[in-house]
């Protein structure tokens, strides 16, 4: 804390911190409010901020739907592998980035820039041919494979920071010790590496998680919860739309702050 | 690559993907798309309710009908099928029919006796000599009001024989005594507008659709949507559905498709009036909807989808999804007495619009292949151009009558009711 | 270390591989149906997506959108990330609520201003509250434009301003102390050491997070559509209607290849503006 700041300019900033905390969370407890108030909530006029009668049974309705069970379980499985590739074709790349200076570098840099440069979803369709073709399409591994092309940027820049950030000395020791360079990679690097590339993996799995409209083309029956969703949500009425909602923002949410220490270290930005 | 990809993908992920995958490759199943019936709420019902009796296991699926063509196409370009049986619109199948819908012709004659009218069979070929779809449910755009709105009706106006002006006056009535504007319509990125246009104005005013669309009449069609705007609710433009705005008060009076007004209706039947669109010089227009059933050509289930379409012709199936969505028999059959309130407002304005001595019916368009979008961007854009930005109404019609001439003779359609037949693409006057 | 030239090219070439075939080739494969029809190559679908009703307002909004919201989201994230710097207990708390928006699919963070922004929600409530108005309004119409942009710049700015955040706490935390607390012995006022000192230190994140949100920010899409649906025309809502409604993939992939034309000019652009001398990096 900073020890300049006298009484009145410390009130100040901490009431500019709490206006800020309630900008971001009050428009989730509104969803949250009209999840939870199902229809006659949605209507009233005017509304207030806090819980007149709610109820579960809206929700609970909602998750009875059929299908909503397993597009949930097909989000989880889409994202699980999500990650596993992300991780396992990123990681590689981002150490060769971040230990060896090679022709191409920029290069390659510069096409995992680009795939954020265009609108993926235009891509359905030649996707889902060639997904057919080979047996991918309605399943959640196509939709996976998609969604690593979003997460696959993010986790070679930030497995290059990662790496750079672990000194190079530390293998050179474990080689004059004796190990191969394989053998001081994953006895020495890889244990520093490891809470990052987990925080690494939790981001893609909320990319994957979050995705909407790639999944939404490339499946039919096996759809993923957030294609259930956009293709019910625009038709519904507005507190089955609030009730979609706050599915697809509580486990994101919920995610993100049970690994939050983890993401902080490997974005760079933990506290010192 | 693929060979590679797919042992390691199927490796490492067989134990995970074997629970949920595995449930459909059993026999008997089938994969029914349907882009109808895609609230949760009605989808619901057609699990639940109408398709658990059915003589095959059906999986229910529904899609945007925009994404109805792009999964048809991607399928059949890679040769491996998933969907069986398809539900559609009409305009929703016209583009799918000559490539990716099997010929019903063997099915159409085992449903001969079920009363389905011939023009609605006639349809369902696209104009060609094959049966392309198996009239499934039809329904038509009706409008509702709430009951204190009626106060307001212009004194001698029947309601159910309203004209244009009279709608007009009355909604006009409403914002001068209340300053508020409370006619609807469902002019949202998903509402159905255009068949407003279509169906209802052109009809009504001018007497035709394509032919007559930059005629003088049309002018005085577009004047009387100038003026009918200026009483409905701005927030128009969001509107998809109207049982929305309708039961939430915002909106008094509305236009819509009977299956989105229903739910409105359904929540407080006393308190709503359903009546037919109004009449313009040239008559009442009105537009039937028709849903169908298709075969997807190569389809996993043949034999399963020809007996599900046969159950669903039967005339108990039809009713009781009359009582249930909104959208009423094709087959012959009695509507009961007993039908849900909500659901006898539905019928009686349908039945006051097609037996109206002045009812001129606006068919779907056939043969516009895949240009259907293209041919409501045409009326949109028109309506775009002269309500919302104020454009001259002769410049307007004059430039996007090339547009729709561009999609006529793209094409090749020929005209169809009410205008006058045509040899060749319908030619724009 | 020559024998392990080959090192970095394995370690590589399974992502590269990757995109090439699940990115590269589609895209590729997009491209060449922007520039075709029936007959073969050529510029129908760039003319009719040219000379569409909507492609002039679709443009305009999305610039508008992008001038308007992105410096915003800067200095909002500026602002925040000096704030945090100073926090001592609960900075790990403060900091992860600020980052929320980031886990949340554009999709909800728009049904979450949607219920804030229609005719009968939470600001109009409020508004009513304090005696402002009279009834329910509506802000997210046709006939109130301004009131719209205003309304879908508010959700943008609320939902992206967590990855601008992200990328500045992290260079800050990169900048030495020392060059803080030198300038404070030598007099410099705080708002000058911001301006001199942090600021110009800054200026590589900076560089990356107005890359990476200008970018992402002409591909807005999900939050208008739910606020505004047709009422606000933006480039990606105009390739999904005519991929969509109107059938015609040649002129989606038009507006497609267009945004990616618009963000390589605008990455050149940054690159080329806030380019960074070697000495301040070191």
């Amino acid at each position: 804390m900073n020890p300049a700041m006298s009484g009145p300019r410390r009130w100040l900033f901490w009431a500019g911190v709490a206006i800020l905390i309630l900008w971001v969370l009050l428009p989730i407890w509104l969803v949250a409010m009209g999840a939870f108030g199902g229809r006659p909530a949605v209507f009233q006029w005017p509304k207030s901020l806090l819980p007149g009668s709610l109820s579960l049974s809206h929700m609970a309705a909602f998750m009875n739907v059929e299908g909503v069970a397993n597009a949930f379980l097909n989000s989880l499985i889409a994202a699980a592998v999500t990650v596993v590739l992300s991780v396992a074709l990123g990681a590689p790349a981002g150490y060769a980035l971040a230990r060896y200076a090679f022709r191409g570098a920029d290069a390659f840099k510069l096409l995992v820039l680009l795939t954020r440069a265009f609108p993926l979803a235009i891509l359905a369709l030649p996707l889902a041919v060639a997904f057919i073709r080979v047996g991918l399409y309605d399943s959640p591994f196509g939709v996976a494979l998609m969604h690593t092309v979003l997460a696959l940027p993010f986790a070679v820049l930030v497995t290059q920071s990662l790496f750079m950030g672990i000194p190079r000395e530390l293998e050179e020791a474990a080689w004059v010790f004796g190990c191969s360079p394989i053998q001081a990679f994953f006895k020495v690097v890889m244990p520093l590496a490891v809470p990052g590339l987990t925080a690494t993996a939790i981001f893609a799995f909320v990319i994957s998680w979050n995705e909407v409209f790639a999944a939404s083309v490339l499946t039919v029956r096996e759809r993923t919860l957030t294609a259930y969703l956009l293709g019910v949500l625009s038709e519904s009425p507005l507190h089955t739309r609030f009730a979609g909602g706050l599915v697809l923002i509580l486990p994101s949410v919920l995610f993100v702050f049970a690994v939050r220490k983890w993401l902080f270290t490997v974005w760079g930005i933990s506290g010192k | 690559m693929t060979n590679l990809t797919r042992r390691s993908l199927l490796a490492a992920g067989a134990a995970l993907a074997a629970a949920p995958t595995a449930a459909q490759a059993q026999a008997g199943d089938l994969a029914f798309l349907s882009t109808q019936l895609r609230p949760v709420e009605e989808a619901t019902k057609m699990r639940e309710i109408i398709l658990r009796s059915a003589p095959v296991r059906t999986t229910y699926v529904t899609d945007e009908p925009q994404n109805l063509t792009t999964r048809m196409r991607a399928e059949a370009q890679a040769g491996r099928r998933t969907v069986s049986l398809v539900g559609a619109l009409h305009g929703e199948l016209q583009p799918l029919a000559a490539e990716y819908l099997d010929p019903l012709d063997d099915v159409a004659a085992t449903l001969a006796d079920r009363g389905i009218p011939q023009n609605l069979l006639t349809l369902g070929k696209f104009g060609t000599a094959q049966q392309r779809y198996i009239p499934w449910m039809q329904a038509t755009y009706i409008m509702a009001a709430h009951r204190r709105a009626l106060e307001f009706l212009p004194a001698g106006a029947d309601i159910n024989a309203l004209s244009y002006e009279q709608l007009n006056a009355w909604a006009g009535a409403i914002r001068q005594r209340t300053n508020q504007r409370r006619l609807g319509f469902p002019a949202g990125p998903r509402g159905l507008m255009a068949r407003f246009f279509q169906g209802y104005l052109y009809p009504s005013f001018t007497g035709g659709v394509v032919r007559s669309f930059r005629a003088p009449e049309a002018v005085g069609a577009w004047e009387a949507m100038k003026a009918m705007w200026a009483n409905a609710s701005p927030a128009s433009t969001t509107y998809n559905f109207m049982q929305e705005p309708l039961a939430a008060g915002e909106v008094w009076i509305a236009f819509d498709h009977v299956a989105r007004l229903l739910d409105a209706l359904r929540g407080a039947p006393n308190d709503f009036v359903t009546f037919p669109a109004p009449a313009g010089p040239m008559g009442r227009g009105y537009m039937p909807v028709i849903a169908g059933l298709g075969i997807a050509r190569g389809a996993p289930n043949r034999a399963g989808a020809v007996s599900v379409i046969e159950y669903l012709s039967r005339p108990a199936t039809q009713l009781r999804l009359a009582a249930e969505t909104g959208f009423f028999p094709v087959v012959r059959a009695e509507l009961p007495a007993d039908l849900p309130p909500a659901v006898r407002l539905a019928a009686n304005a349908i039945a006051a619009t097609q037996n109206a001595r002045d009812a001129r019916v606006s068919l779907l368009p056939v043969g516009l292949g895949d240009k259907g979008g293209e041919f409501n961007k045409v009326y949109m854009d028109t309506f775009q151009r002269i309500v919302l930005r104020n454009e001259n109404i002769r410049t307007v019609l004059d430039a996007e009558a090339n547009a729709l001439r561009t999609v006529m003779n793209a094409t090749g359609a020929p005209c169809w009711s009410p205008d006058a037949p045509s040899d060749g693409a319908c030619p724009v006057a | 270390m020559t024998q392990k030239a080959w090192i970095p090219y394995v370690l590589v070439a399974p992502a590269v591989i990757f995109l090439g075939v699940l990115f590269i080739l589609p895209l590729v494969q997009t491209l060449a149906m922007s520039v075709s029809d029936e007959n073969g190559l050529s510029l129908a679908n760039y003319t009719r997506m040219l000379g569409d009703l909507n492609f002039a307002d679709a443009l305009r909004n999305t610039f508008l959108l992008t001038l308007v919201a992105v410096p915003a989201q800067i200095v909002l994230a500026l602002v925040m990330a000096t704030m945090i710097a100073k926090i001592g207990r609960g900075r790990d708390l403060v900091l992860w609520v600020w980052v929320i928006p980031l886990a949340i699919s554009d999709l909800a963070a728009g049904l979450a201003w949607l219920s804030i922004l229609q005719s009968n929600g939470y600001l109009n409530s409020a508004l009513h509250g304090l005696g402002l108005l009279d009834g329910p309004t509506p802000w997210l119409t046709q006939e109130t434009p301004l009131a719209l942009f205003v309304g879908i710049a508010l959700a943008e700015i609320w939902r992206a301003t967590a990855i601008v955040l992200v990328i500045l706490v992290a260079g800050m935390q990169l900048i030495p102390k020392e060059y803080a607390e030198a300038a404070e012995v030598f007099g410099a006022s705080p708002w000058q050491r911001f301006t001199r000192v942090t600021l110009p230190l800054l200026k590589p994140s900076i560089q990356s997070a107005l890359i990476l949100r200008t970018v992402l920010a002409f591909e807005v899409f999900a939050v208008v559509y739910a606020l505004g649906g047709r009422n606000f025309p933006v480039l990606v809502g105009e390739a999904y209607v005519w991929q969509g409604e109107n059938q015609n993939t040649g002129v989606a992939a038009a507006y497609a290849a267009l945004i990616m034309l618009i963000s390589m000019i605008a990455t050149a652009v940054y690159i080329r503006v806030l380019r960074t001398p070697r000495e301040q990096m070191a």
